[in-house]
Order: C-alpha cells, then sequence, then structure tokens
C-alpha cells in the first residue's frame, strides 16, 4: 500500500517516465511489498508474529529518527526518548478523546504524535543544540531526566508507572475497518513506517540535509560556506524529534497504553543500542538494528533473565571491533562478492564459526549458571541448560563451561589467520579483476 | 525553623561533599583526556558494594582503604585495556564504550550479589550519636563522611600542588605534547589519572553506600546528576563542580523539607485555581515531590543564561 501512495505525486507524462521512475527506486518497491505479504508468511501469521512485526516497524521509525541525529549529523543524543515518549502521550491522549466521541478515524492519531514530537523538538532543540558533542550528549541527558521525573511527577497527565490506556477499537470505523484485529494495526504502523522512510530519506537529499553531513564532518567549514552549524543543528533535531513522535504516536496505536517509561532513559538507552549495532554510517543500519535488537528483546527474553547482559556485551564488541556497525559489515564484503575466492571466505567463515561457536556457549554457562545463582538462589543447584539438567552444585558444569570458553577463543584465535588468508586473496582478486580503488578493510 | 534550617544545612553540606567526590574524579578525567565516563557513577556503586563485601569479611576500617584502591585498579585497568583502543575512533566511539561499560557493570552487580538491595547498614564502628544540635542528635558516621571528604581533598590538592608527580599530571593537562616531549610516559599518566578519579568515585561509594541505597540502579540514579553537576560547573573545571556539588547538594536538601506548592504560593496572593482546570496539577505540586526535578531545572536555567556553565571557559 505504502508504493501506491509514494507513486501517486509523480506526473505520469509518459510511461516511459514511470518506467524509469519505478526502476530507480526499485528497493523500496520491493521492500513494500515484502512489508505487505511479511504478516501472512507461516510463522509470522499469527498474533505473535504480527505483533513483532508491529513492533519491528515502530523501532524502525524511531531507531531511523536516531541516526538523523547521530549517523547523519554526529550529535550523540541520551534523551532521544522524551519525544517518543511525548508523542505517545500525545497519541494516547487523541485515543482518549476519539473513545469519548471525537470524530477521527485512529489511523491518524500517529499525526498528533509527530505534531508533539515536533513541538517539544522545537521547544528542547532551542535549548540543547547550542551546543554540540560532548556537551549537546551531556544536555540530552539531563532533559531526558527532567521529563522523565515531570511524567512521574504529573500522575493525572501521565499515568506514573502504570501508565495511562486507550481502547483503538472504540471510535469511527471507515470502510468497515475496526483496526481491533493485530493485523490492520500491522498495516497502519507499516504504511507510516514506510511513509517517514521515505520521507527522512527525502529530507538527507534536500540542502538541509546535505548540510547535516558537513556539520558532522567539519563545523567551521560550514560556517565558512553560509550555513550556520546551530541553525542546521536545529532544525534536523526538530526533524528527528517529529520522526520519534510519529514512532511514539505508533506505540500508542500498538500498545494501547503508555507509561513513564515512554520517556526514560532505558529507552533512550536503547534506540542508541539499535541505531549503533545496526550501524550509523548507513540509513539501512537503523532498520537493520532495529528489526534485530527487537527480535533479540522479545526472544532471547523468553530464555534467559540476563537478556540484558548479552546485549551490552553484544553492544561493546560491536563498538570495539566493529565501529561500522552490523550493515558495515555487510557492505565491507561488496567489493569481493563476484569473485571467485569469496566462496573461500565463506568456507573460513563456517570453520572460525565452530570455535567461536564453543567459546560463546561455554561463556554463556557460565554466565547463567551465576546469574541463576545470584538472581534465584531459592530455586536450588538444578538447572536447565541447553536442553541439558545441570547440577549448579557439583564442579563438572564450570569445567566443562571454562574448557568449553577456553578451547574455543584458542581455536578461534588460530582460525583467524585462515579468514585473514582468505580476505587476502579474494580482495587480490577483486582489484585485479574489477580494477578496484578501495582497499577492502581486512 | 532555625533547627530545620541548619539540619537542612548539614545533610546538604554532606551530600554535597558527596556528589563532588564523584564529580571531580570525572572532571579530572574529562580535562585530561577529554573523555567523558559514563561508567564513573559505575565506580561509585562498585565503591560501595566493594566495602560491603570486604566490611563483612574484615571489617569496615580496612574496607574504607581496599575498596577504593580495588576501584581504582578497575578504572586502571578499563583505561588500559578498553579505552586506549577505542581512543584511535573518536569521541563518540570512547563515549560509547563507557556507555557499554555501565551496563555491564550493573549487570554484573546483579550477578555477584543479586538484583534487590542488599543490607549495607552503617557499620556499628561509625554508628553513634556524635553531638546534640536543638535536642537532635547528629549520627557520627556524617561527621566521618565529611571528614574523610574534606581529609581527602586536602590529601589531594597538596598532593598536586606540592609534589613533582602532581606538577607532570598539571602540566599534562594543558600541554601533553611538551610533557611528553620531555620524557615523561603521558599515557601513564592517563591510567594514573583514571585509577585516582576512580578511587575517588569508589571512595565516595564506600561512605555513601550506607546513606543512600545499595542496588543495582543506584549508578543509573548518581549518574545523571553528577552529569549535571559538570555542566552547571562549567566543563573541565574543578572549583566549578565544586559550587555546583554544594548548590545541588543544599538546594535538593532543603527542597525535601519544604512543603509547599505553588498553589499556597498564589493563594498569598488571592489567586485560586479551579481543581478542574489544567493548570490545577502543575501548581498543586509540593517542593519536596518535586526535588528530584532540581538539579535538572537548574541545568536548563543555567543553560539559557550562562550556556558555558557557571566557571566553564567558552570554548570547552
Amino acid at each position: 500500500m505504502s508504493e501506491s501512495k509514494t507513486a501517486s505525486p509523480v506526473p505520469e507524462r509518459r510511461s516511459g517516465a514511470l518506467l524509469q521512475w519505478l526502476e530507480r527506486r526499485k528497493a523500496w518497491l520491493f521492500a513494500a511489498i515484502v512489508l505487505i505479504i511479511l504478516p501472512h508468511v507461516p510463522g509470522l501469521d499469527g498474533n505473535f508474529g504480527r505483533s513483532l512485526l508491529s513492533q519491528m516497524g515502530i523501532a524502525a521509525v524511531f531507531a531511523l529518527s536516531y541516526n538523523l541525529l547521530l549517523g547523519q549529523t554526529g550529535l550523540l543524543s541520551f534523551g532521544h526518548a522524551v519525544y517518543f515518549g511525548l508523542g505517545g502521550y500525545a497519541g494516547i491522549h487523541l485515543m482518549r478523546a476519539i473513545n469519548a466521541g471525537l470524530p477521527i478515524p485512529m489511523p491518524l492519531v500517529p499525526l498528533a504524535g509527530a505534531a508533539t514530537g515536533l513541538a517539544f523538538g522545537m521547544l528542547f532543540g532551542a535549548l540543547t543544540t547550542r551546543r554540540a558533542g560532548v556537551v549537546f550528549a551531556l544536555i540530552s541527558l539531563g532533559v531526558g531526566e527532567l521529563v522523565f521525573a515531570a511524567m512521574r511527577i504529573l500522575q493525572g497527565f501521565s499515568g506514573g508507572e502504570e501508565g495511562i490506556t486507550a481502547n483503538r477499537g472504540m471510535g469511527p470505523h471507515p470502510f468497515g475497518l475496526t483496526f481491533g484485529p493485530q493485523l490492520q494495526v500491522y498495516y497502519v504502523i507499516v504504511f507510516w513506517s514506510a511513509m517517514a522512510a521515505a520521507l527522512m530519506a527525502a529530507f538527507l537529499r534536500t540542502p538541509a540535509g546535505r548540510m547535516c553531513n558537513a556539520v558532522r564532518d567539519n563545523p567551521e567549514r560550514a560556517a565558512f560556506i553560509g550555513y550556520d552549524p546551530v541553525r542546521i543543528r536545529f532544525v534536523v533535531f526538530c526533524v528527528a524529534a517529529m520522526f520519534a513522535g510519529l514512532a511514539g504516536g505508533l506505540h500508542a496505536l500498538n500498545y494501547e497504553i503508555v507509561a513513564a517509561e515512554a520517556v526514560g532513559a532505558g529507552r533512550s538507552g536503547t534506540v542508541l543500542l539499535m541505531a549503533y549495532i545496526g550501524g550509523v554510517h548507513s540509513f539501512f543500519g537503523a532498520v537493520l538494528g532495529a528489526v534485530t535488537i527487537t527480535w533479540l528483546q522479545v526472544s532471547l527474553s523468553d530464555y534467559t533473565t540476563a537478556w540484558q547482559l548479552y546485549l551490552g556485551l553484544f553492544f561493546i564488541a560491536v563498538v570495539l571491533f566493529a565501529p561500522g556497525g552490523l550493515s558495515g559489515l555487510l557492505l565491507m564484503h561488496r567489493p569481493i562478492l563476484g569473485t571467485r575466492a569469496f566462496l573461500h571466505v565463506v568456507k573460513s567463515y563456517a570453520i572460525a564459526a565452530l570455535p567461536a561457536l564453543a567459546a560463546a556457549a561455554g561463556a554463556i554457562m557460565l554466565l547463567e549458571i551465576n546469574y541463576r545463582r545470584a538472581t534465584q538462589p531459592d530455586t536450588g543447584a538444578r538447572m536447565r541448560l541447553f536442553w541439558m539438567d545441570v547440577d549448579t552444585s557439583s564442579v563438572w558444569p564450570w569445567l566443562s563451561a571454562i574448557a568449553l570458553l577456553a578451547g574455543g577463543a584458542f581455536l578461534f584465535n588460530r582460525c583467524r589467520r585462515l579468514v585473514a588468508n582468505a580476505w587476502q586473496q579474494a580482495s587480490d582478486e577483486a582489484r585485479t579483476v574489477g580494477g578496484m580503488q578501495r582497499e577492502p578493510r581486512p | 525553623m532555625l533547627e530545620i534550617i541548619t539540619f537542612s544545612l548539614l545533610n546538604g553540606v554532606v551530600y554535597g561533599l558527596l556528589l563532588f567526590m564523584v564529580s571531580s574524579g570525572l572532571t579530572l578525567i574529562f580535562s585530561l583526556m577529554g573523555v567523558l565516563n559514563f561508567a564513573h557513577a559505575s565506580m561509585f556503586m562498585l565503591g560501595a558494594y566493594f566495602s560491603y563485601q570486604i566490611g563483612t569479611w574484615i571489617g569496615f576500617w580496612p574496607a574504607l582503604v581496599i575498596a577504593p584502591l580495588l576501584v581504582g585498579a578497575i578504572g586502571a585497568a578499563v583505561e588500559r585495556y578498553g579505552l586506549r583502543h577505542v581512543h584511535k575512533q573518536g569521541h563518540v566511539a570512547e563515549i560509547l564504550f563507557t556507555f557499554g561499560l555501565a551496563y555491564l557493570v550493573a549487570e554484573s552487580v546483579i550477578m555477584i550479589w543479586g538484583r534487590n538491595p542488599i543490607e549495607n547498614r552503617v557499620p556499628a564502628v561509625i554508628d553513634f550519636p556524635a553531638f546534640l544540635l536543638f535536642g537532635t542528635s547528629y549520627p557520627a558516621y556524617k561527621v566521618l563522611m565529611m571528614a574523610i571528604s574534606v581529609g581527602m581533598f586536602a590529601f589531594l590538592y597538596l598532593a598536586f600542588r606540592r609534589t613533582r608527580l602532581g606538577l607532570i599530571i598539571r602540566a599534562a593537562l594543558t600541554h601533553p605534547e611538551m610533557v611528553g616531549a620531555l620524557g615523561h610516559d603521558v599515557p601513564r599518566i592517563f591510567v594514573l589519572v583514571f585509577a585516582i578519579g576512580s578511587a575517588l568515585a569508589g571512595l565516595a561509594g564506600v561512605i555513601g553506600g550506607f546513606a543512600l541505597l545499595t542496588e543495582p540502579s543506584m549508578a543509573a540514579a548518581l549518574g545523571p546528576i553528577v552529569f549535571v553537576v559538570v555542566v552547571v560547573g562549567g566543563l573541565g573545571s574543578i572549583t566549578g563542580a565544586f559550587i555546583a556539588s554544594m548548590l545541588i547538594g543544599i538546594i535538593q536538601t532543603f527542597a525535601v523539607s519544604l512543603d509547599y506548592s505553588l498553589l499556597d504560593l498564589l493563594r498569598v496572593f488571592h489567586v485560586v485555581v479551579s481543581s478542574d482546570s489544567a493548570f490545577h496539577e502543575v501548581a498543586a505540586v509540593k517542593i519536596a515531590q518535586a526535588a528530584p526535578l532540581i538539579p535538572y531545572l537548574l541545568l536548563v536555567v543555567i543553560l539559557i543564561f550562562r550556556p558555558r556553565g557557571l566557571l566553564g571557559r567558552r570554548d570547552a
């Protein structure tokens, strides 16, 4: 449904022009079709799958808006959830008004979130974007704490920790759509997410959007060619806040509840993790990060209570070893994709993966046993781990975990040379065959 | 009234000194390396947990010395084996590394001591009334907190001003290249300063742990306030951090004892806000309720009127 919307504003003078336009937007069209089909794919066609997809869509908009700040403009914010949460509150209050009889269809609720996000973005942005870098990061943190504390105090407006609720099914039903079933909500979310993604991509192609990168890379030079960095930062901050508010509105529509944690530091941290783990240097990275982290949150929290620890470890590993994030890791392979030696690279990955998995299994065993003993001491010494019954009071689980970890790490270290050799071969080939200019990183 | 003012002032000074102990380390690290250490409040938390653990094993007095040293060692390791490798990727990567580290420390604390607050009581050796004031006794451990923080600062001040090592560190703050050119190992100074800053936070954790609640979220609760102190005081200014710590410590302590709201003020001027207006909810908030907001409001006010902080230089 999103391609018909994005296609309509184009003048259809000749069919050739239309075809050309479609050709240029192949990736978007493909994404739109996938998004429409996804909730009917077996495995995702249940309520759980559709709800997971809806969460991913919301997270993707939120992470993309964060990418405008961190990735495009170099503004590290620790309080981006403020605009998400306030947008969510605007959405939930509008939904309550609709429940009380206001004749507005439910799918328009996210727009109220966007407007609120924009309004607060302008208010706080005027205050915070005067400084960049470390000071901006600190101030965004302070504003985040301010709004969070205010939301906890103003119980009547925010409902505090319990939150306030509304019913998305009660209101006008255009075309017989009640918006009760998750599938209908999913399509509403997909529509707004696709719109938001397209608009953000379009924004980055405007002069103001291009100047974001200039302000990120060299604010002084940007000022010399006549663009005030403070002003550019302010504009992009407002745009990012608006889309964060839209995501908040979608959140209100999806969950029918908004609580104080929606503006809290935890959510601000999560969106930072999403955008960074996905990779801040590409637009697509934020979506990848949002989808990955949402999936991890939902699936890992079923298996282990320590999932935040794994998320933290994962994040530190990305900061230390893959500053380009997941998308950076993927894009790294583009130059060697067509080479014959690419097969060797894949093979070396497969070989290196075995000891890596063993080491990870050992580490997970150690962490899980420790975590269980510390947080649930009353459940006794027996626990299930990797589909096995383990007695944590005996020495064997500990010894085998340490052996797995040490042995896996040792062998993995040996495998690194294998991977490096395969890479060298592949990049040599790519350079001689394709006349590659860029030196791929090993 | 005088009684409330005196006690609030005393408690405010104790809290302010505690804040300064944490924020001075953060400022020191920032001005030397330009690194904003998000895991700094985690060092505070580690100090509290370590002192509790060591205290149950061998008593409070050894813990008072060993716990900060341990935390300092951890800080040194973080700089040497973590931050130094991220350094080449720029400041954002450094901040993110310490941000992730704060996450990990909180989770590790949960893994070792559990999710619930631990019973970190005031040790019996210092739990007695120190003196009587207006018929109310003032606890000795608060006096000790004050004495330890003041003593620590006196020691550090003298060490910085009067020793050769202090001279080198002060020189490295402003002219790292020149200090390096003169043959001093600047990276080692970095490790040392990181260790000192962390140990200071750890010491604050030892004496603050039993005054506040020792729980896995205490770092997340204190961290933002310390950052506010640093921004309000002016990034990189130790004196500014001291003024801001005292200001926030005292204002926040006073606010807790003030049971008035905007409604009460308006009533003095014979303005009545009807209870069904939207403004009523905001106006009815008592100052005591709004106490957690105050540091952040102060931050906003400072940003509007003096963006570089109280004693900050223009180009921080």
